[in-house]
């Protein structure tokens, strides 16, 4: 990415959601305006956890229409590797971060006769956006919201003040659930389905609504992957004639970024297939966890996405 | 309308792209024109760079170019667009993707060039000013209902070159909004609504190579902040910029009446630069598709430029001079280019003097 | 402009399938002249359609009428119709009142599965929702790119446009918003040079 691409901003609100969710404001440093976004848009925010650089992205949650700061919020993860951890314990307010301009890979279809919107959890944060912008475009669109319980139902009540009877929520342990297939039933011919969530979730969106006859180019969805941990590996590539070592939680990408190769990227999540990289020898096994190439290519061996997936073997060269 | 009805810069020159066809370069904006081959033969390529500035005097200066004719093309516009409205065409769905556009063009025209343009933002009340074409406009950002025409239409009226709009959805670009007055003969009435590969479907030979995959897929990644660019041409008789399908009839016949004595003044290089810009608040890619025209003979007065367009039309391939329009009179533009090189080894890169 | 050659194939040229049975929750078919045997065909192979269907069935402009076979399919609506005009309010009024899960089913001429599915991509449908499926006449529907008007039913290449009267040659660029391909003067540069037309399209 070149320099334009990247925003330097301070931190000025972090602010405690509930137990598990933080929401973080930036505003720009040089004290101008950030640019507009779309909704469903997000950002890559670039940490420095002690000497380990991390990028995640996370979607922009604030009106599209507010140039003067982006909000985002992050749901800690005590497991995973350690990128939620730096922003709930790390991020305070007045710090200095680095974050890209906003990239669009879960966008609205604008010709939509009514959206349709499916959250899981976190998964909401998009949304947030997305029907500000919808609402001041004056679009039909309805929310269906289901979380673990009312604490963890962060924003419901904003959602409901702003939106009305168009959101609805959904509590797990009141055993509330949504009635997918009633709701499909009823919308009219040119609307259009966004789920974002668990994969569970995601998964039993798309194709109860494939069941139900609804047409590929009218389901949107987003899921952002975290790169899992594993074991350590070595990578060769085969122009820049270096060998580079992959930490146990560290991604490939980030490894390649460490040792000062400039490899592209947008989502960091397996889903855009910017990083893809091709394989030019292979003794071990890849572990896939993109979902950007087909099962061919992954059964093949040809090519890895270096964001999130990883290699289990003797010797892995990839063109890069 | 009524600001600066006398404001007259004597910079922009007072000219007409029919009829007479006064147009002419000035030697300044000859100095400056964007002669497109960087080598001495020409293929496809995806060629492109970050639209970045570039030497002060060129056309690389700024982020838009508005330049000597800009006055007189805007007029050539009007013309256009009274003749037939569906040069302007934009789908519903793309007002907002209009609106990105406006907001890039007045702050960048402002912030540019404050002798001509102005715009001051009190939230969403803003106050456009464009002096050369006498434009004193306040309006609301985002209500089409406080300017004269939508919001798309309004600001490409007012700035040089043909745009269209692309929506990106279903990992591909459509193109759903344009102003095309200055094409090298493609219809908007006719390719607006196809996706990336469909409106390139006549292109010869590049598909096989598989230049618009990787273009495509190029351009759907492209950020917010880093706009690309790149260089396309053709060949024009007279300074004709509305070299459209709808009125081929009528321009086409010019082509036979090319002549080894008039054939200096009357043919034209026609170069686009093309550029490609990530829009904000729709996340579409703007396209903006600026036409330069220059006559063989002005061309040929920068020797470097006259030695390697004729290398560059010597091997065209004749399916490239078909599509291109110039077949028919490629031996005569041979034989007129032919007398200025020498044989001479050009250097690399398309800068005059260099 | 450069002279289209018989043989080329353009990337923005509709591809067609063949018709079958899709999971929804009602199916509207239309057809038009040799189109039928291919609904006749998808009923006969998922009766299980046959109370969610309804069948709009217009005869060829070619004299091939299948309306008897049709009617006698058992569809819970079936609606003859002379012209795609005189169907096309119907057609966008049922689609305008549908739900998603309706699936839409076109065979025929490529004229009539461009104007359907213009409609569907009006009423909200991905245009590759449709299940497509061409037979009978490869006419055109060619939309002059000169004065804009649509000549039907094309088969020669050369022709004259019915509008105009420009000699035109047949592009295979196509419109998915027109729902026509272009045609372009062919004799723009030498006036009066017109080459003999060819059935090309039959």
């Amino acid at each position: 990415m070149s320099g334009q691409t990247r925003l330097t901003v301070i931190v000025t609100e972090v602010v405690a959601v509930n137990s598990l969710i933080k929401r973080f404001r930036f505003v720009r440093e040089d004290g101008g305006l950030m640019p507009g976004f779309s909704g469903g848009a997000h950002t890559v925010v670039e940490m420095d956890d002690n000497g380990t650089r991390r990028l995640n992205a996370y979607s922009l949650m604030s009106d599209p229409a507010d140039t003067s700061g982006y909000e985002i919020s992050v749901r800690r993860d005590d497991t995973g590797r350690g990128g939620s951890l730096f922003m709930h314990n790390g991020v305070k307010p007045g710090m200095k971060m680095v974050i890209s301009q906003p990239v669009n890979l879960f966008g609205l279809d604008l010709r939509a006769k009514k959206h349709l919107m499916i959250a899981g959890g976190i998964g909401i944060t998009p949304f947030i956006a997305q029907m500000a912008q919808l609402d001041s475009l004056g679009h039909r669109f309805e929310l269906h919201y289901a979380m673990r319980d009312r604490e963890l139902g962060a924003y419901m009540k904003e959602l409901s003040a702003r939106h009305g009877e168009r959101v609805h929520a959904y509590y797990d342990l009141e055993k509330q659930a949504i009635d997918l297939a009633n709701l499909l039933k009823i919308q009219p011919l040119g609307t259009h389905l966004y789920v974002c969530g668990p994969k569970g979730m995601i998964n039993w969106v798309l194709s109860t609504a494939k069941a139900m006859g609804w047409p590929k180019g009218a389901l949107h969805s987003e899921e952002f992957l975290a790169p899992p941990v594993g074991e350590a590996f070595k990578v060769e590539l085969s122009r820049s004639k270096i060998t580079v070592e992959v930490g146990p939680t560290q991604s490939m990408l980030e490894a390649l970024e460490a040792a000062g190769v400039d490899a592209p990227y947008l989502c960091r999540g397996g889903a855009c297939g910017q990083c893809e990289c091709r394989v030019t020898a292979s003794d071990g096994e890849i572990l896939h966890y993109d979902h950007w190439l087909s099962d061919e290519q992954k059964a093949a061996k040809t090519h890895i996405m270096p964001c999130v997936s990883r290699f289990k073997g003797e010797r892995l060269v990839i063109e890069l | 309308m009524s600001l600066d009805d006398a404001f007259k810069d004597p910079f922009f020159r007072d000219e007409s792209f029919f009829g007479d066809f006064s147009y002419k370069n000035s030697p300044h904006a000859v100095n400056r024109f964007p002669f497109p081959f960087p080598e001495d033969d020409y293929m496809y390529s995806v060629n492109m760079e970050p639209h970045v500035k570039g030497r002060p005097g060129s056309i690389f200066e700024h982020y838009f170019d508005v330049d000597e004719h800009y006055v007189s093309e805007m007029r050539d516009r009007a013309r256009v667009l009274e003749q037939d409205p569906l040069r302007c065409q934009s789908l519903p769905h793309m007002t907002l993707a209009g609106w990105d556009l406006l907001e890039l063009i007045m702050e960048k025209f402002a912030e540019e060039y404050p002798q001509w343009f102005a715009l001051t933002k009190d939230s969403n009340r803003w106050h456009w000013i464009n002096r050369p074409l006498g434009i004193d406009q306040k309006f609301t950002f985002l209500d089409e209902s406080t300017l004269p025409m939508g919001p798309f239409e309004y600001i490409t009226r007012q700035a040089q070159g043909d745009f269209t709009l692309q929506d990106q959805r279903e990992d591909n670009l459509w193109i759903e909004a344009g102003m095309v007055t200055s094409q090298a003969d493609w219809s908007l009435d006719f390719d607006i609504g196809m996706n990336f590969h469909e409106w390139h479907a006549p292109v010869p030979l590049a598909h096989q190579m598989g230049i618009f995959d990787r273009a495509l897929k190029f351009l759907l990644a492209l950020q917010h902040g880093a706009p690309v660019r790149r260089f396309n041409w053709t060949m024009t008789v007279d300074p004709l910029l509305d070299t459209s399908p709808e009125n081929y009839h009528k321009w086409g016949p010019t082509k036979t009446t090319l002549t080894p004595e008039n054939i200096g003044k009357r043919q034209h290089l026609r170069v686009e630069l093309q550029t490609l810009i990530r829009l904000p608040r729709s996340n579409a890619i703007c396209f903006p598709i600026r036409c330069y025209l220059i006559s063989m003979d002005d061309l040929v007065t920068r020797p470097k430029w006259a030695r390697r367009f004729h290398r560059v039309i010597k091997t065209v391939p004749d399916e490239l001079a078909t599509y291109k329009g110039f077949i028919r009179n490629k031996p005569m533009i041979l034989d007129y280019l032919s007398k200025f090189d020498d044989g001479a080894p050009t250097s690399p890169g398309w800068w005059p003097e260099d | 402009m450069s002279q289209t050659q018989a043989d080329e194939v353009m990337k923005s040229r509709p591809l067609y399938g063949t018709l079958t049975p899709k999971q929804g929750s009602s199916h509207f078919i239309v057809a038009d002249g040799e189109g039928g045997d291919a609904v006749a065909a998808l009923l006969n192979a998922a009766p299980d359609m046959k109370p969610l269907a309804h069948i709009v069935y217009i005869p060829g402009a070619n004299g091939t009428d299948l309306t008897a076979l049709l009617e006698g399919l058992g569809a819970r609506v079936f609606h003859p119709a002379p012209s795609y005009a005189s169907a096309s309010q119907r057609i966008r009024k049922v689609l305008g009142d549908a739900h998603m899960g309706l699936q839409l089913y076109v065979a025929g001429t490529e004229g009539l599965i461009g104007q359907v599915q213009r409609d569907a991509i009006a009423a909200g449908l991905p245009h590759d929702a449709l299940t497509t499926e061409q037979r009978g006449s490869k006419a055109r529907r060619v939309q002059c790119v000169h004065c804009k008007g649509i000549t039907e039913n094309v088969t020669l290449d050369p022709f004259v446009c019915s509008h105009c009267g420009l000699n035109l040659f047949v592009r295979d660029h196509y419109s998915r918003r027109l729902a026509a391909f272009q045609g372009v003067c062919i004799d723009a540069e030498d006036p009066g040079e017109v080459p003999p037309s060819e059935e090309r399209f039959k």
